[in-house]
């Protein structure tokens, strides 16, 4: 385990070092190509700002608003029918929708729950293999022009249902529960 | 997108009131406008400094070797880029930090390289397919090592923390083939559109 800390720690300060190393060794200027490359991303950052702010305000609000329970229990029969227990339900609904958010029922889900139970499996794998899609879509198209989507949210929300149900079926095959 | 907002404000009202929470979401409300700020800060310095590296290693001709390493991958899912050079080596950059889970430095490289396909889309309204292909990677990003989950496992006292990995590697895997099948399929039907439109044209 302590090589892996040690390895995921060093892993941006070597690649930050091997950058700068790299390029002296090429005979170009590393600290002039950074500026110019620093301004750059402080340009293209600040388009992001007005859709954070709306995509959280919107995200804040419906946490709060005990919807989420609300769906849960409508939807938790269903999703019992595939396997998928109650708890891990909660999570996949989080998931697309707030990166803090499925941190702390992942967390919540781990403490009443054996890490190592099929309940903690199922929802380490979903932590592990999904992301915060409505974040991702809201900040990349943000950062252009684009108004028409077209078949990006369809497509992402179909990877992260799928990744959602496949997660249940991978923790019973490979761990034969 | 268009619609998502008004949905989501629209069920949290209905139902905070239904549940007596009108308060609290109101609160949210405030709270959540600074915190978009807060975020934003934190990611605009992330920003500056992935931008900066990535135009360090992209001078130096870091960037042209890793893009090569991607090259088949970039083919596949990207066609209509054409192999544009700038493009393919921020695509590929964004990869490689996906793989690595490099978390901060994804999101930056990302836009990245979806201002060098919005350049090739001509800045245009409409997505262009590889724009809506780079946005599904990363929103089912594949993983190497999960460190977030990993951590957390050990720290909750897991036995085997890291047995989770095969099982995130397929998960991943067959979530992101679901998003680019997808993709794939909405555009097959663009193509067979215009060339029977072609075909109906010429008969004409």
């Amino acid at each position: 385990m302590n090589t892996l800390n040690l390895i995921s720690a060093a892993i941006i300060p070597i690649i930050i070092a091997f950058v700068f190393i790299y390029s002296i060794f090429k005979k170009c200027d590393p600290f002039e190509d950074f500026i110019k490359g620093a301004y750059e991303g402080l340009k293209s950052a600040i388009p992001i700002l007005p859709s954070l702010i709306i995509l959280m305000t919107a995200v804040g609000m419906f946490r709060e608003s005990g919807a989420l329970d609300l769906i849960i229990n409508i939807i938790s029969p269903f999703t019992n029918l595939i396997g998928i227990p109650k708890e891990c339900s909660a999570l996949a609904l989080i998931r697309p929708l707030s990166g803090s958010g499925a941190l702390s029922v992942f967390e919540s889900i781990l403490n009443d729950n054996s890490p190592d139970g099929f309940i903690g499996l199922v929802s380490s794998v979903m932590m592990g293999s999904t992301e915060t899609t409505f974040y991702t879509m809201a900040i990349y198209f943000s950062a252009t022009k684009v108004k028409k989507t077209g078949c990006t949210l369809p497509a992402a929300l179909t990877a992260d249902f799928t990744g959602f149900v496949i997660s249940a079926l991978a923790v019973r095959i490979l761990f034969s529960i | 997108m268009k619609y998502l907002f008004a949905i989501l404000f629209s069920i949290s009202i209905i139902s905070a009131t239904s549940m007596g929470k009108i308060e609290s979401i109101s609160n949210a409300a405030i709270s959540s406008c600074s915190d978009a700020v807060t975020l934003f800060i934190t990611l605009l310095g992330i920003m500056c400094f992935w931008s900066g590296l990535m135009n360090i290693a992209s001078k130096s001709g870091l960037t042209q070797k890793i893009s090569n390493l991607f090259k088949p991958i970039i083919k596949f899912l990207f066609p209509d880029i054409k192999g544009d050079k700038k493009a393919s080596e921020a695509i590929s950059m964004n990869m490689t930090a996906n793989l690595l889970g490099l978390g901060n430095a994804v999101t930056p490289l990302g836009i990245a390289a979806m201002n060098e396909l919005d350049r090739l889309n001509g800045h245009s309204t409409e997505a262009s397919v590889s724009m809506k292909m780079l946005t599904v990677l990363n929103t089912a990003s594949i993983q190497l090592i999960p460190t977030t989950v990993i951590a957390l496992r050990l720290a909750k006292g897991s036995q085997s923390p890291f047995s989770i990995m095969p099982a995130v590697w397929v998960t991943s895997f067959l979530s992101v083939c679901a998003g680019i099948a997808v993709i794939k399929a909405a555009h097959c039907k663009d193509t067979v559109k215009s060339t029977n439109k072609k075909k109906r044209t010429a008969s004409l």
